[in-house]
């Protein structure tokens, strides 16, 4: 068969794979001939978004990715940092949206055990997950069934195989309606020596199939990933796959200790597209070629053809490639963890990848055609913003209805402050979210220090895990040691489907702001973007701009970026066939470093007392406060528009480095930054954590401001409210004054319980005043109150 | 003291119960893998919790056949201590150590949270380092936490004072005469809902736990005194 020759497949065929035209043309070039179904399936998967980035890379380039901490950027299966005196984080962050549009447990669940794979086949022993969840409104059922299928999913998985589901956010949005997010990110602690990496190498080495059995669930996945929902999109439900996290306990034991006894060369776990990309990846990141018996695959059913072998999804599986004579030591391991484990192919010198069937050569492709040579599709980036964006951006406060000290009337109806403080503590996105968090096992493993809700970040304690050879201890092992790390998961939508670009650089400010509140220095980013599709002009501008502003963020803030996951073609077809996008969603993950965790603190007041004051730019002055893209605009208002607050990195930088040494002076107890919602929330939910009150008072005069909204519920970076025991009052201020100059404000004192958070004016005019008991109630309440219906 | 922690494939808990044994209370611990055979070097033996075997079945009902539990009943039957949290709670009433059965939450979502516990009795070695109908806070995380036995069963472990642990106040999974935590009828082995383990050190904020194990040393040096 020549290349010229007519192609046995139909146009439909091809694009069945997710390949496009010009695409089928180039692999045939590559090939020099056409390939065969098996082939076309393979490449289908590889060229996928999901596995080849062939979108997003060019954009991708341009964040920094290496610092004096950083061990293992990005293009490896985690991102590692260097957390010193020996220990080694892997951390990365990874999404499973459209599985969880159509099967919302199990495609939630399965994205937990790939992230922890991600992680273990480093050699790391996973420590710590987060997620991060975005759905429609609570008021549509549909929303409700996916909340609950995916809460349901990551906690079934989560909490079987042993790993605490430590923190995460939270979002609802109409924008998600038909398209839920799931990203989950994962911590794991590097238990073995040396890291281990994917690059096959050792002519003649044997590689090793080992973990589950492979069936015909979840085929195709990564294509089906890489395209649109629509309503046929159910009739995909094979394309997601089905966990067990039981096997995955057992995968990681078993993993860790095969990768001790050094009879490892390199591993891969088998995510989407499985034996294809695992073989492809591994051959192609060593510079060699691995032969591969398909007859000797472990199966959950019979009758399979090579194709549903290469691009079967099947969970909990992992290739091995090892030292040639050691492979029995290893598949004893796995057998006593009751799992597979068979000698199925070789490393070859030809850089291919060869898969044998029933004695003949199923498929043969170059390893770098499929895994590294790959497409690349370089976009034209509109020159202005789009007129969605040009519209928001011209939006400004002056077109609310005026308001006074004591509210604002909307539509004829007027409120007070209490009120509208109340109706955003009930907005489920504020709201607390203990009814997701209480599903999941968040303590497992005894080193959960700050449980979830209680702080702007998790704090976990390090301590290696020790195999307990020794039944007495010698004391080395020992929970002395005194640090920990703490990580986020953060991404203000709104503002990034406002100004991509200004908006993906506050969300890198929030994250690390987040971490500075309970005293961690933020150390690097796993990043997950969500975006619609970039075949579109706004699409691609959205995701162009936004990863613009996420390169230059981190940056700044000396976060380099460790890897991450790119989900395009987010979007839903209504039934009119119109189609819906997401807001783009960067969702950043990030991880710090607590030298001590002695010295950490969490969101809530610590005693009645204490002083209250606000980092950042004093209230008199509002410059940066927006209403624009605000929580108030769109809950109170029903409005989604303006700019949002820009980041200043020096106020940024100073303002958390201050928060940062306070925790550790031993100054600051309690620390919360102000997000949705703006100062009004963040003083509430610390009344909230710690069932404490507190009287505050902003020091402005109630004839002196037009807009108390703004004052109360604007929103804008760089800002976090503290407290401080009256004892260390004078060392902290002129700390503050040093460090900050005029950029901080003394606002209040923590109250006891039975006192109400009470904000007035200088003239001592309450504009809020609130019962504890009261407030309490609506954040507690709002998400159980919704799925009742 | 020697303690051995029991480590099914799916166990998820083992680690963090050797955590404090070893290395809070400086006791001899060994792993015990679910196949071995002969487990007499052992004073206190743990199943901790998590999901031995995957739960498949019912939780604790694959895990009742192995090798090891074989040897389990044995150390039992021999006075020595047993003590199962949470799946392993599930494994010793599957096992028949101790009576009833531990159904879905009654809400059927799983629940991690840290509750009110009122100890019941201090007569025993288990809850003889707390005080007399002392209220403690110990984290639950469990899917499948609901005890429930029948009348006469219940009557039985009222009278004989064999619940050790009640959750005061707000009863989380629905158990019947709010029980959290039972022993047989000879006070060797316990099985309990609540993780002791998790709250044993004062890093992670409560040490309510703790005591438990206090309370089998007190005993064990009280009997090597004799």
């Amino acid at each position: 068969m020549s290349a010229t020759s007519e192609s046995p497949f139909s146009s439909t065929e091809i694009a069945d794979e997710g390949l496009k035209p010009e695409e089928y043309l180039e692999i045939v070039r590559r090939l020099g001939r056409h390939p065969n179904k098996a082939e076309l399936g393979m490449f289908g998967v590889m060229w996928s978004e999901h596995c080849c980035y062939k979108n997003s890379r060019p954009l991708l380039k341009q964040f920094p990715t290496e610092g004096d901490r950083i061990l293992v950027g990005p293009g490896e299966n985690a991102g590692v940092v260097d957390l010193g005196d020996g220990l080694q984080l892997a951390f990365k962050i990874e999404s499973h949206n459209h599985p969880s549009a159509i099967e919302p447990f199990q495609g939630a669940a399965t994205g937990v055990g790939g992230i922890l794979r991600d992680i273990f086949t480093m050699g790391a022993r996973p420590i710590a997950l987060l997620n991060s969840l975005r759905f429609g409104s609570l008021e549509d059922a549909r929303t409700r069934r996916l909340f609950n299928g995916v809460v349901s999913g990551i906690s079934h998985y989560g909490n079987c195989v042993g790993v605490p589901t430590v923190g995460g956010e939270v979002y609802f949005d109409p924008a998600y309606s038909g398209n839920p997010l799931v990203n989950v990110m994962a911590l794991g602690l590097m238990e073995t020596e040396e890291i281990v990496k994917s690059g096959a190498a050792g002519i003649g080495n044997p590689v090793l199939y080992v973990g589950s059995t492979t069936g015909r669930d979840g085929m195709g996945g990564a294509s089906f990933a890489s395209a649109e929902l629509s309503d046929e999109s159910e009739q995909d439900r094979p394309a997601v796959q089905v966990g067990d996290p039981f096997l995955e306990k057992s995968l990681i034991e078993a993993c860790l200790e095969a990768f001790k006894t050094g009879a490892v060369v390199a591993a891969q776990d088998m995510g989407a597209a499985g034996i294809t990309c695992s073989t492809s990846e591994m051959a192609a990141k060593g510079g060699v070629g691995i032969e591969l018996d398909l007859d000797l695959i472990p199966v959950r059913e019979t009758g399979m053809v090579p194709y549903e072998y290469l691009l079967s999804e099947s969970q909990e599986r992992m290739l091995f490639v090892a030292h040639k004579g050691r492979e029995q030591e290893l598949i004893d391991i796995f057998h006593r963890w009751g799992l597979h484990a068979v000698v199925a192919g070789t490393v070859i010198s030809e850089p291919i990848v060869r898969i044998l069937f029933e004695g003949e050569v199923a498929a043969q492709i170059p390893a770098e055609a499929l895994a590294e040579n790959t497409p690349l599709y370089h976009r034209e980036l509109l020159t202005e913003p789009p007129e969605y964006a040009r519209q928001a951006s011209k939006w400004a406060s002056a077109s609310l209805p005026n308001c006074t000290p004591d509210g604002i009337e909307i539509a004829k109806h007027f409120q007070t402050w209490n009120d509208i403080l109340l109706t955003l503590l009930d907005s489920p996105t504020i709201a607390s979210k203990r009814w997701v968090y209480r599903q999941y096992d968040h303590q497992v493993q005894n080193n959960t220090v700050i449980l979830p809700g209680g702080a702007d970040a998790a704090v976990i304690r390090l301590r290696p895990s020790d195999p307990l050879q020794n039944p007495l201890n010698t004391g080395a092992q020992r929970g002395d040691r005194q640090q920990g790390v703490a990580a986020t998961v953060d991404c203000n939508p709104r503002y990034v489907y406002l100004d991509p670009y200004e908006g993906a650089k506050a969300v890198v400010a929030e994250a690390a702001r987040n971490l500075s509140c309970v005293g961690a220095e933020p150390l690097a980013v796993t990043d997950n973007l969500n975006f619609g599709s970039p075949e579109k002009p706004v699409g691609y501008w959205q995701l162009a701009e936004a990863c613009r502003g996420l390169a230059e963020a981190c940056r700044e803030l000396k976060t380099p970026v460790t890897g991450g996951n790119v989900s395009l073609y987010n979007e839903t077809l209504d039934s009119a066939g119109q189609p819906q996008p997401i807001y783009p969603t960067p969702v950043v993950g990030m991880v710090g470093l607590i030298p001590d965790l002695n010295r950490i603190c969490g969101q809530g007041w610590l005693a009645e007392g204490d002083l209250i004051y606000l980092l950042g730019r004093p209230l008199e002055e509002q410059e940066g406060v927006t209403l624009g893209c605000s929580e108030y605009l769109a809950i109170i208002h029903g409005t989604v528009a303006g700019a949002p607050p820009l980041v200043e990195f020096d106020l940024e930088r100073s303002v958390q480095s201050t928060c940062r040494d306070g925790i550790r002076q031993g100054w600051v107890r309690s620390a919360h930054d102000c997000a949705e919602g703006g100062l009004a929330i963040a003083l509430a939910e610390a009344c909230i954590s710690s069932q404490l009150g507190a009287e505050i008072n902003l020091g402005l005069a109630s004839d002196q401001l037009q807009r108390w909204d703004q004052v109360l519920f604007g929103e804008c970076g760089a800002r976090i409210v503290v407290s401080v025991s009256l004892d260390n009052q004078i060392a902290w201020e002129s700390y503050l004054n040093q460090q900050l100059g005029n950029n901080w404000q003394k606002i209040g004192s923590v109250e006891n319980a039975d006192t109400p958070l009470r904000v007035s004016t200088a003239d001592n005019y309450s504009l809020i005043k609130v019962r504890i008991e009261d407030i309490s109630d609506r954040y507690y309440n709002a998400i159980p109150k919704r799925l009742a219906l | 003291m020697k303690f051995g922690v029991v480590v099914f494939p799916g166990s998820n808990c083992d680690r963090d119960v050797a955590y404090v044994t070893r290395d809070l209370l400086y006791q001899s611990t060994r792993m015990v893998w679910h196949e071995e055979t002969d487990i007499s070097d052992l004073d206190v033996v743990v199943i901790p919790g998590g999901f031995s075997y995957g739960d498949y079945l019912r939780c604790g009902a694959i895990a009742r056949f192995s090798p090891v539990m074989q040897q389990v009943l044995e150390h039992a039957r021999e006075g020595k201590f047993v003590l199962g949290i949470c799946n392993g709670f599930q494994v010793l009433t599957e096992a028949g150590l101790l009576p009833g059965v531990l159904m879905r939450n009654r809400d059927l979502h799983f629940i991690c949270d840290r509750v009110p516990i009122k100890v019941e009795s201090t007569n025993l070695p288990w809850t003889q380092a707390y005080s007399p109908e002392q209220i403690i806070t110990l984290p639950i995380a469990h899917g499948e936490g609901q005890f429930y036995c029948d009348q006469q069963t219940l009557s039985q472990l009222e009278t004989n004072g064999q619940v050790l642990f009640r959750y005061e106040s707000e009863n989380p999974n629905g158990s019947i005469n709010n029980i959290a935590g039972i022993c047989n009828r000879q006070g060797n082995v316990l099985g309990m809902m609540p993780h002791p383990e998790r709250a044993s050190d004062a890093r992670l904020g409560s040490t309510d736990g703790l005591k438990l194990f206090q309370g089998l040393l007190k005993r064990v040096e009280a009997l090597a005194q004799l």
